[in-house]
């Protein structure tokens, strides 16, 4: 049972409950053993399993469509968590900016990621966790590649505005006597 | 009184400004950031900006911090898979053998 951590990881990250995340998880490797012989030699085996936890996700687990919300994104500049984390200026070293980073625990990422709208969710989950090409994702997901592109960009963005009011609430910012 | 450390300038600025105007090449950086960060440029556009930041301090920081945050999701985002699950995708997956 080839990628089950990641695609449990991924499940967990979509449902955003454990028992979903397991039906889920049993689910798509009860559908790709049975259409295994739909699978192309030759072709990547983890973007076809993917394919089949999104497309299950999609049809069976997920809640009503969510349309993200445009307007929220406005005030979202570029490079949003590293200017108010520190940013040019601030001085902030690479050792700086590593510790900043690391002061997120593992459940503060986690639910930064989990508050995405599930379309934004979706394209940052496969790029950023699992790596997948935007090539990959675009088949995964069943959209053109500047569909990809479009909502990575505004996942990342919504996505820094999580991180950095988590950040807020516990007064996260770049120790200050670290140099540079 | 003596040991009240004075509040650093610096530090308030770094909140609640406004975002800093970026020369044009680095405009061209930041706008081809993710594509850089993802491995989506061409080898050539990649040489490019490679070579701008090289030479752009503040740039080689942008793209430092927001390649440090990927590496980061990445790394948070896992899971350990329950033993039970194992085991009941093993189960599942045996019945259906033995029903074909």
């Amino acid at each position: 049972m080839a990628y089950m951590g990641s695609l449990y990881s991924a499940a967990l990250r979509m449902t955003r409950n454990a028992s979903d995340a397991e039906d889920l998880v049993q689910e798509t490797y009860l559908k790709a053993y049975r259409a295994f012989g739909s699978f192309q030699e030759g072709t990547n085996l983890k973007s076809w399993l993917y394919k089949i936890l999104t497309n299950t996700f999609i049809n069976t687990y997920r809640s009503r469509r969510r349309r993200p919300v445009e307007t929220e994104l406005n005030d979202v500049e570029e490079l949003y968590l590293y200017h108010h984390l520190g940013g040019p200026g601030a001085s902030m070293g690479r050792s700086a900016e590593d510790l900043v980073l690391e002061q997120f625990s593992e459940a503060e990422v986690k639910g930064a990621v989990e508050s995405l709208p599930e379309a934004f969710r979706l394209a940052v989950v496969l790029a950023d966790v699992e790596g997948f090409s935007y090539k990959e994702i675009a088949e995964i997901l069943d959209v053109p590649i500047g569909t990809v592109m479009s909502r990575l960009h505004r996942g990342r963005k919504t996505l820094q505005k999580a991180l950095h009011e988590y950040a807020e609430r516990r007064h996260l910012s770049a120790p200050a006597d670290v140099p540079s | 009184m003596e040991d009240q450390q004075p509040e650093s300038p610096e530090q308030d600025e770094m909140y609640g400004t406004e975002p800093p105007v970026y020369f044009e090449p680095c405009q061209e950086a930041i706008a081809t950031l993710y594509s850089f960060l993802d491995g989506e440029l061409t080898p050539d556009r990649r040489e490019q900006i490679q070579h701008h930041l090289d030479e752009c301090g503040p740039c080689f920081e942008a793209f430092d911090f927001e390649a440090e945050l990927k590496a980061l999701i990445a790394r948070k985002c896992r899971d350990e898979v329950p033993e039970a699950l194992r085991r009941r995708v093993a189960d599942a997956l045996r019945a259906e053998d033995v029903r074909s």
